[in-house]
Order: C-alpha cells, then sequence, then structure tokens
C-alpha cells in the first residue's frame, strides 16, 4: 500500500455520484414499499428497515469485490441491494415466495446469495460474526487474497460473540471487514445505557485491530473509509474495524412504538439524510438537475413496482417440499 | 400416604368387588384389621389391612369390580415407620407395577433376587397410568393379535402379567388348552362334589365363574410345574391310640382330630426338608421361613379352597385345633380372611373322610408341594416279622420337581412319618420354637 | 500404517487419532480447531503429535471462545475447507449452541438449499469421572432433537477408527460423539480399516428375550449385562444405534418384533431422553409386537452428584440394566 494509494480521494465526478445515489435511493424506496406492503399483509413475521442508513451499506459495497463475501444482519434488505441481489429476487423471499432469493424459506431476516457470496441475513446478534471469521479464515487457509465484511449493529458488541470473533481474527490476522453500523439504539437501548465504554473504536483497538470512525451519514466518507480498510485488510495485516455512526429514522421494526427515544433527535437526524445529503451536495457542484432527480425517481420506482410485480406472480412453495433443504440434496464438490 | 389396592386374594383372582366397607372416611385403622369385604369369584372374603392410620379417602364404591392391583383406598399413615407388605405375597398375582398415576419406584419383587456386590441402587421409576374404571381387559398388543390368529377369546384366558395382564404366553397356553383331556384327580375331587352341588340352590353362574378359576389354576399348575410323585405308607396305629387316651381326658369341645397331628408332623417335617415350603415366582425359587399350611377344604357349593392355618410349625396342638375349627367354620359360611386365603406355603388335602385311600393332588402355584394324606384303612401289616392289622394311612407327595427331587421329597414323607410315630413328642412340642 | 494386514491391538484414542490423521493426510481443506489439541495434544491425548506432523496452520489451538471457534468452523465450511472442531466436551458445547443450532444446522435451510455446511464437530460426552454436575453432561439426545444436523455415537474401536471419514464426507453438519469412558477401551483392528457408515444401528448381540437398546458408552455395560443375563437363561439382543440421528428405526423395530419387549439403555435424564424418542418410535412402528410396556434405564433426574456412590447411583449400571431386564421378563413372561 503506496502512500498515494492512502490519499487518493473517492472521486465525485457525475457518474459515481448518479450511481451512488440511485443506489441510495433504490435502497430507500424499496424500504418504504416494504412498509407498505408489510401494512397490507403482504409481508409478515419481522421487518427491520434500513432507512437512513443507506450511506452505509452504498459506500461500503463500493470496495468489495466481486468474489469477496458479505456476512449481514436482519437488517440487511439494504445490503443485499447494494451488492446486486436482484430486487425481484428479493422482493419474492419477502412475499416468501419460491423465487425468492432463499426460495421463500428465510424471509425478510434470512436473505442468501452465494452467487454474490452473500451469507445473509442472521437474525441472532452477534452470531454472524464467527461466522465471518471463518470464511476468512478459509481464504486465507486456500491462499486467496479476499475481503470477508462483517456487518453488524452497535448492540452486538455486548454479546461475547463480538469479542470472541474480534479475538480470534485478530490473533490469526485473518482478512475480515468488521463494519459496526452504530445507530445508537439496539432496539430500544440506547448504546450509553448497555455500554461502560461507549467508543467503540477504543473496543476495537484493544483487541489490536485498527479501528476508524466514519459518518455514516455521508456516503462518500463511507466509502473512502471502506476503501482505506480494504486496503488494509488486503495487505494481510489482519482484521479492520470502521464504526459507521449513522441512525434509523424508522423504529426498530414495523411494531416498535419507539418510546425509547424523542422525536426531536430523530428530526434532528432526519436533517442529515444521506440521499438528500448527496442530492444537495452534487446539485451545488453543478452535477445534478432536479429533472434528473424525477427521472432516477421514476426508474427506482418501475424497478420496485417490477419487483412487486414479480413477487406478486410467484408461486408458493409446494408443501410436499416441506422437508427439503434439511439436509444436502448432492454432494458437496 | 398410602394406597390400600385390591389384593390378590389367590393366584387366580383377576378381579374383585367391593361388598361393603368396613370403615368411612376419618376412621382410624389398624394394621390387621377388616376394611373391606370383598368378593371373589370363588367366596367372600373379608380383607385387612396393613397399614395404621386413618382412612383419607374411600376411591371405589361397593358393587364396582375392579381388577387386582386397584387402589380402593388412600390411608395416611400414622407416624410408624411403613409397614411392608407381607413378603410371602405370591409375586405372580401381585402387580409388580401398581397402576398409580403418580410416580412410584418399582421395589425389587421376591422374585428378582440379585447377587450383587455393590447395593443395587433403587430401580428406575416407572410411571403407569391409572385402569380405566371400565372392565377393559389388560392384554398387551401383541397378545390381543396373537388371540385373534390363534381364535382365543380373550375373556377366557387368565392373565399372568402384572394386573393379571394378558400376555403372550397367556394366550399359546389357552390356545393349547382345548387338547388337553382332563383325568386328573384334582377334577376328580371337584367332580366328587358336584352331585351335592347340585342339590344345593347356588347361583350357577357363581358356581361356573368357580369352575372357571379352579380349571385355570389347575391346568396352569399342571402346565407350567413339572409334578413327581411319592407315596407312602403310614401306620397310624401310635397316633391314633394317643389321640384316643388324649381325648378320653378332654371335654367333648376340646377334642382334637387327628388332622391336627397331621397337620403339626407336615409343619415339622418341613423344618428337616425346606424345599417343599415356598414358591416358585417366574424363573426363581423362593423358600418360605414360616410354615402357613394350607388346607384343602371343599366348599358346599361346590369347589375347594384351601386357607392357611399360620405358622403351624409354632402352634401347639390346641391351637391347631382352634384355628382349624374356626377356619372351617368360617369357610362354609364364605367368610375368610385375605391373608388366609393367600398365604399358604404348603397345602393338604386330607380327604380321609370321602374314603378316598390316596390322594395324588395338583400343587396349588405357586406353591412347591402338596401333601395329601387318605383314608385310614384296617390294612394287614408286617411288624418284627409278624402279621397283624394296623390302621394304615397313604401319605403322598406331589412336587415340584424344579424346586425339590424325589430324593428330598421321600426323605419329607419319612419325616411325616417318623413324626407320627412318636405323637408324644408330635404334640408335645411348644409353641415358643425359636 | 503398518505394512502388514494382520489385525492389531488399538486403543479407541488411537483409532480416533489415526482417523484424524488419515483425514488430515488424505484431504489438504481438513484443519482442527479446538483448545488444547495442539501443543497440549488434547485433553483425551487424541490429537497428541498431529501438531508435530502437520503444523500449527492445520492444528489450531484456539482461545477458548466455544462459540467463536465453532462459528469459524462453520465460515470456513463454507468457505470452502473441511474443519473438525474439537469442543471439549459436550459441557463446553453449550456456549456454541447459537452457532450449532442456529446457523450450522439452519443455513443450508435458510438459504433455500444454496450453502452448505459440511462441518465435523467432535465432542466427549459422558459421566463416571465423579466430575460433577457441570463436566458430566449427556445431551447427545438434546442435539438429535435439532434437524440440520447428524448425530453420531461410535461405542467401538472400529466405529471410532471408521465413522470420521464418513462424516468428512456428509455435506452437512455432523456432530460426534465420543463417550469419555471409552478412550481407554482397547480392542483389533486391521490397519487398513476403512470407512464405516453413520446411520444404521448394528445389532451387537443376538437373543430373542428382550431387545436392549442402546449407544456409546452404555453398550458396554449392555453387553456386560446381556452377558450376567445369559447365564440366567435370558438371551438378549443388544442393538448399539451408533446414530441418533437419524435413528435407524427399522432396525429398531425389527428388532423389537423377534423380542416382544423392550429396554432401552440411555445415559441421559429419562425426561425428554433420546430413550423417550425410540419409545416413541417403538410404539409407532412396533406396536402389535410388544408383549409389555416399553423400559427405560436412564440417569436418574439429578444434576450428577461428586462422590462415587451417589454418582454411580445416578447413572445406568449393569446391575440396573440386568434388574430391569430380569423384571420385565418374570412380569411379562
Amino acid at each position: 500500500m503506496t502512500p498515494e494509494d492512502i490519499s487518493k480521494q473517492p472521486s465525485l465526478n457525475r457518474d459515481h455520484g448518479m450511481m451512488l445515489l440511485r443506489e441510495m435511493l433504490l435502497i430507500r424506496r424499496f424500504e418504504e414499499k416494504c412498509a407498505e406492503l408489510y401494512s397490507a399483509t403482504k409481508i409478515r413475521g419481522f421487518l427491520h428497515l434500513y432507512v437512513g442508513e443507506e450511506a452505509v451499506a452504498v459506500g461500503a459495497m463500493q470496495s468489495l469485490e466481486k468474489d469477496d463475501a458479505i456476512v449481514a444482519t436482519y437488517r440487511e434488505h439494504g445490503h443485499a441491494l447494494a451488492r446486486g441481489v436482484a430486487p425481484t429476487a428479493i422482493m419474492a423471499e419477502m412475499y416468501g415466495k419460491q423465487e425468492g432469493c432463499s426460495r421463500g424459506r428465510g424471509g425478510s431476516m434470512h436473505l442468501f446469495d452465494a452467487a454474490t457470496r452473500f451469507y445473509g441475513g442472521n437474525a441472532i446478534v452477534g452470531g454472524g460474526l464467527p461466522v465471518a471469521v471463518g470464511l476468512a479464515l478459509a481464504d486465507k487457509l486456500q491462499g486467496r487474497n479476499r475481503v470477508t465484511a462483517c456487518f453488524f449493529g452497535e448492540g452486538a458488541v455486548a454479546e461475547g460473540e463480538f469479542h470472541e470473533s474480534m479475538n480470534l481474527a485478530a490473533l490469526w490476522k485473518l482478512p475480515v471487514l468488521f463494519c459496526c453500523e452504530n445507530n445508537l439504539y439496539a432496539m430500544g437501548t440506547a448504546l450509553k445505557r448497555s455500554e461502560s465504554e461507549v467508543d467503540l473504536c477504543l473496543k476495537a483497538s484493544s483487541y489490536e485491530i485498527p479501528a476508524w470512525p466514519v459518518d455514516g451519514m455521508d456516503v462518500i466518507a463511507c466509502e473512502e473509509a471502506a476503501r482505506r480498510a480494504c486496503l488494509a485488510v488486503r495487505s494481510g495485516t489482519g482484521p479492520s474495524f470502521l464504526e459507521f455512526r449513522t441512525y434509523r429514522f424508522r423504529a426498530h421494526s414495523m411494531f416498535d412504538p419507539q418510546l425509547y427515544r424523542e422525536k426531536q433527535e430523530v428530526e434532528e437526524w432526519k436533517k442529515r439524510d444521506p440521499i438528500i445529503g448527496l442530492q444537495q451536495r452534487m446539485q451545488e457542484e453543478g452535477l445534478l438537475e432536479d429533472s434528473e432527480v424525477k427521472a432516477l425517481e421514476d426508474e427506482v420506482a418501475a424497478v420496485i413496482e417490477a419487483a412487486v410485480a414479480f413477487a406478486e406472480n410467484g408461486a408458493w412453495e409446494p408443501i410436499t417440499d416441506l422437508t427439503r433443504f434439511v439436509y444436502s440434496e448432492k454432494p458437496p464438490v | 400416604m398410602a394406597e390400600f389396592l385390591m389384593p390378590s386374594l389367590g393366584a387366580d383372582m383377576e378381579v374383585g368387588t367391593i361388598l361393603e366397607w368396613m370403615v368411612k372416611v376419618g376412621d382410624p385403622i389398624n394394621r390387621g384389621d377388616i376394611i373391606a369385604v370383598v368378593d371373589t369369584e370363588k367366596a367372600t372374603i373379608e380383607v385387612e389391612v396393613f397399614q395404621t392410620g386413618i382412612v383419607e379417602a374411600i376411591l371405589v364404591p361397593v358393587g364396582e369390580k375392579v381388577p387386582v392391583g386397584t387402589a380402593l383406598a388412600m390411608i395416611r399413615e400414622a407416624a410408624a415407620a411403613a409397614i411392608p407388605a407381607q413378603p410371602l405375597r405370591p409375586a405372580a398375582a401381585l402387580p409388580v407395577m401398581v397402576p398409580r398415576p403418580s410416580i412410584v419406584s418399582v421395589t425389587p419383587t421376591p422374585a428378582v433376587e440379585l447377587v450383587s456386590a455393590t447395593k443395587a441402587p433403587p430401580s428406575p421409576p416407572i410411571f403407569i397410568t391409572r385402569p380405566s374404571m371400565t372392565h377393559r381387559p389388560r392384554i398387551s398388543p401383541l397378545a390381543r393379535r396373537l388371540a385373534s390368529e390363534l381364535h382365543v377369546d380373550i375373556a377366557s384366558v387368565h392373565g399372568t402379567g402384572p394386573g393379571g395382564a394378558i400376555g403372550k404366553s397367556d394366550i399359546e397356553r389357552a390356545a393349547r388348552m382345548p387338547a388337553e383331556a382332563p383325568a386328573r384327580p384334582s377334577t376328580q375331587l371337584v367332580e366328587r362334589r358336584a352331585p351335592m352341588a347340585k342339590s344345593e340352590v347356588t347361583p350357577a353362574d357363581r358356581q361356573a365363574a368357580m369352575r372357571r378359576a379352579i380349571a385355570a389354576a389347575m391346568s396352569r399348575s399342571k402346565h407350567e410345574i413339572p409334578h413327581y410323585y411319592l407315596g407312602t405308607s403310614i401306620d397310624m396305629s401310635a397316633a391314633l391310640a394317643w389321640l384316643q387316651a388324649e381325648n378320653q381326658r378332654r371335654s367333648v369341645t376340646d377334642r382334637i382330630l387327628y388332622s391336627v397331628l397331621l397337620l403339626k408332623a407336615v409343619a415339622l417335617a418341613v423344618r428337616e426338608v425346606p424345599e417343599v415350603n415356598g414358591f416358585w415366582i417366574a424363573n426363581g425359587i423362593k423358600l418360605s421361613q414360616a410354615v402357613h399350611v394350607g388346607l384343602a377344604i371343599a366348599l358346599r357349593q361346590g369347589g375347594l379352597i384351601a386357607p392357611a392355618i399360620h405358622d403351624v410349625d409354632q402352634k401347639s396342638i390346641d391351637e391347631i385345633m382352634t384355628s382349624l375349627r374356626d377356619l372351617v367354620k368360617r369357610v362354609r359360611l364364605g367368610v375368610l380372611r385375605s391373608s388366609e386365603v393367600a398365604d399358604a406355603t404348603i397345602t393338604v388335602s386330607s380327604l380321609g373322610e370321602q374314603g378316598v385311600e390316596s390322594v395324588f393332588g395338583v400343587i396349588y402355584p405357586p406353591q412347591v408341594a402338596l401333601v395329601g394324606f387318605g383314608k385310614i384303612v384296617e390294612r394287614p401289616w408286617a411288624v418284627n416279622g409278624m402279621l397283624g392289622v394296623r390302621p394304615i394311612m397313604m401319605a403322598s407327595l406331589a412336587g415340584d420337581h424344579r424346586v425339590s427331587d424325589g430324593h428330598r421329597g421321600g426323605l419329607f414323607l419319612a419325616a411325616i412319618n417318623r413324626l407320627l410315630q412318636d405323637p408324644e413328642k408330635l404334640c408335645g412340642t411348644t409353641k415358643s420354637k425359636p | 500404517m503398518t505394512a502388514n494386514s494382520n489385525p492389531t491391538r488399538i486403543t479407541y484414542r488411537e483409532a480416533m487419532r489415526q482417523a484424524l490423521r488419515d483425514a488430515l493426510i488424505r484431504d489438504p481443506r481438513v484443519f482442527l480447531m479446538g483448545e488444547d489439541i495442539g501443543r497440549y495434544g488434547g485433553c483425551y491425548a487424541v490429537t497428541k503429535g498431529l501438531l508435530d506432523e502437520f503444523g500449527p496452520d492445520r492444528i489450531r489451538d484456539t482461545p477458548l471462545s466455544e462459540s467463536a471457534f465453532v462459528g469459524t468452523g462453520i465460515g470456513a465450511a463454507i468457505g470452502g475447507m473441511r474443519p473438525i472442531v474439537e469442543i471439549m466436551t459436550v459441557n463446553f458445547s453449550l456456549l456454541a449452541l447459537d452457532q450449532i443450532v442456529n446457523n450450522a444446522a439452519t443455513i443450508l435451510h435458510m438459504s433455500g438449499g444454496q450453502i452448505n455446511v459440511p462441518l465435523v464437530i467432535r465432542m466427549t460426552t459422558g459421566a463416571g469421572r465423579q466430575l460433577a454436575a457441570q463436566h458430566s453432561h449427556s445431551l447427545e439426545g438434546w442435539y438429535a432433537h435439532i434437524p440440520g444436523i447428524k448425530v453420531i455415537t461410535p461405542a467401538t474401536i472400529a466405529d471410532a477408527r471408521g465413522m470420521l471419514w464418513t462424516a468428512l464426507e456428509d455435506p452437512d453438519p455432523v456432530l460426534i460423539f465420543e463417550h469419555n469412558a471409552l478412550y481407554n477401551m482397547e480392542a483389533e483392528l486391521a490397519p487398513d480399516a476403512g470407512p464405516v457408515d453413520i446411520d444404521k444401528a448394528v445389532v451387537r448381540r443376538v437373543g430373542t428375550e428382550a431387545s436392549l437398546i442402546t449407544y456409546g458408552g452404555s453398550l458396554w455395560k449392555v453387553l456386560q449385562a446381556a452377558d450376567e443375563l445369559a447365564q440366567a437363561g435370558i438371551e438378549v439382543d443388544v442393538l448399539d444405534l451408533r446414530s441418533l440421528r437419524p435413528l435407524d428405526t427399522a432396525a429398531i423395530c425389527d428388532s423389537v418384533s423377534r423380542t416382544h419387549r423392550a429396554v432401552i439403555v440411555d445415559e441421559g435424564w429419562r425426561s425428554g431422553s433420546i430413550a423417550a424418542e425410540i419409545s416413541a418410535r417403538i410404539t409407532e412402528g412396533a406396536f402389535y409386537e410388544l408383549d409389555a410396556p416399553v423400559v427405560r434405564v436412564c440417569s436418574a433426574e439429578v444434576p450428577i452428584p461428586y462422590p462415587k456412590h451417589l454418582e454411580d447411583a445416578a447413572l445406568p449400571q449393569v446391575a440396573t440394566i440386568v434388574q430391569a431386564v430380569r423384571q420385565m421378563v418374570s412380569a411379562h413372561g
């Protein structure tokens, strides 16, 4: 890694900016549509929406290669979309149709896509971290220079699995990019009420893992931080840790009355909406017209409409197939 | 809290009906008290209780027929140590697993004597549901299937499993039964009584039930027990002479029957050959320390019952006589105690009165021997090379060849003979023998 | 490996070590992870010498982080390796239950069949060494409850040697339970003894009076009981289950159909045990063959106590097995 690499800024050229904007907008509108569909009982179970946090997934994903791996949480629709999992497949999965990316078996919390090395979709807080460590170990043992990006909320730092995984990854110098999305609330519990030490980067560095805090509402900042961290990870020196400081504008899930935070706080954070932020920056720099925003919206709306139609027309898996996929149906390679 | 269960009052008893409760809830009771009167297929029995305490609940009402082992009442025991069930209760009839809704420990039955260097750990608890109070036969699925295949009527099968449950072996036995022609002394006994029974006014179904019960018990005995038979002639002149002299000294009411001497002789002979006194229970011998001599008594209405006189070896002649008189009276009345019916460790069948010279009986399972005494008949007899006439009685032994053999059986009969030759010594034995 | 093909006498421990060594030689994807398996040589000395032979990359000592290293095993398996994770004992596996039950057992299903987890986990199980309540569990029955994993219990040296191979070839997670009392057991085995199946029960002794159904450490107590019973004229069938999930229901019902009486011996606690499951299957599959209720000989419902006489009383023993059979045979003769 050269000094030039480190100091290189991501260019906010127009195309790149449009791409980032489109990606974030797609996530935003997709999530909003999911909320609507849930209320119409098309989507059932739990639904955890990423509204407000789009910059993190989109920004971080720019530094991941096609054959890197991703492990995420139950709030993973945005990550799946940013990774390139088809919106149709995701929406069908939300519906529970067999055309879903997990064949309808997983639902909102368990999006999996082997083709893009998207390994879920995990409903246990902290549960994905050890798996990410294992994926990274496999790469190291097989001499492959790949990154495993592991996304988790700040709530996970309370779990033993977080500490065990950080320690093990650092001890064995494994290529894991730990991406902590600190949206300040683990469901209804504020970080300061559950952690004696709220400085998450300090926690990470106590495991000898390089750690940086990032403005999670600024997609460019997220992108830059992830680029640098991935360089470090790919150099083989071990894991890196990023704390993305972000905020979810909506409740934890559809059931949450949000009694644990003030409306005013939410409004304050909404002023830092990542999509509006990028939009404004691009418009200030003369890279974006209003009409183009509308065109983007229309384009995104069409994609989502197609995804919904796909899901609506999808098929329910036959009940006779119920006990499939408990054990493998073909031997492994 | 203890449960009072429908006791097994005979190897062939499957069900019983409460005719009368002698206690009500709240009454105090002591061990040995009569708690209820139970009707079995053979007789009406006063059932005694083995716990001391207060009657907490009556579970089965008068008139209800329930299987052996059913909980009949709850007794809140006094602080005294738990009284063990009578050790000689034949396990074949007593359910090993009692039907209770609560958890019970299955204590090793007399059948399962294990020699282990370390103390055997407690058996795993067995959860059994209470049997329904309808008259649903207790039968294993396999047995039910076999009964259907072998065209056996389940209702006619006597079950030897816990609580009278019918198993494969019972069905197989029942399937073989019609092939055996009944030509045995035991049925002769019953048939001899038949003419008398016809003249009696008896409920036909009670008689039929009794016949079935006897038939089941006798055929089971013959089927399972490898009998061997020995006979010996006993010169009764000394005994009879002594008896005559003795009775002359006594008032009429105190006179002793010669049967008493026979019972005493049997009881003392048992001490010399213990293998004839006890039980064969599920592949194992369980001999008895105590000697409870069962006496086969014919019933007026037909049939036979063999209640026991307890501890004959320790009782005096007078005590035995008293017991005998009392027993016979109550048998005629049809009122017996459960312990009397169940506890015989060896049985004596004495048919001299009927003029039968020799008796070759069928052992009452799970006992292992039956002693028969025939009529005392005047016979020519050689003594010291000279011919004379003596009162001779045939004594026979039916023995279970799994437990004793001819040699030992022979010694037993020889002992009876010897004892009867010295009636003074026989009857002078005091009751406080260790 | 010796050149001659004459059977040699080896211990169960040695058989398992040979199996591991064999796997490490045969397949470069195989590696071991666990506490003290390397430098210490393994808590039960199973892995002794392997570190020297295969090096620290393939024989990996882990920190005391059950959840992390089991999850790492999962991730590594997904990532193309064939890890064999050793959890020191089933007692410590409780710390990794989330990874085993929520990840290893479910990922294939949650991903709609896309992603399988070819992981092998070995654990020591059982009581009998006065190690008290926290070190004496037999929870293989619990694990056998979970769809998505396989549970095997090698009780013989041939099985210790041969089951690992087959487990490694299985595309799905396999948990191998080794009873602690078996390690020193010796028997003859051909040096070229190969793989054996991991889903069939085997009749170890033929008889007609009762079926004694068991697995693992209890097998040897049952065989000894069978000898004692034979002296009393009671010949029993002894069925070694070898696999608890899947259970070889056909073999169980076949044995019971021949003997009409079943006694299940299981070192787990009675309530909700694998013995209860087997009893249910007998009722389902061989009801009309039963001449007596199914009997279970299990551990007493108590945390395993420390003093020897109490521990002995709590566990199934030869005497209790003999007694149970005799009682059953006498009551239902």
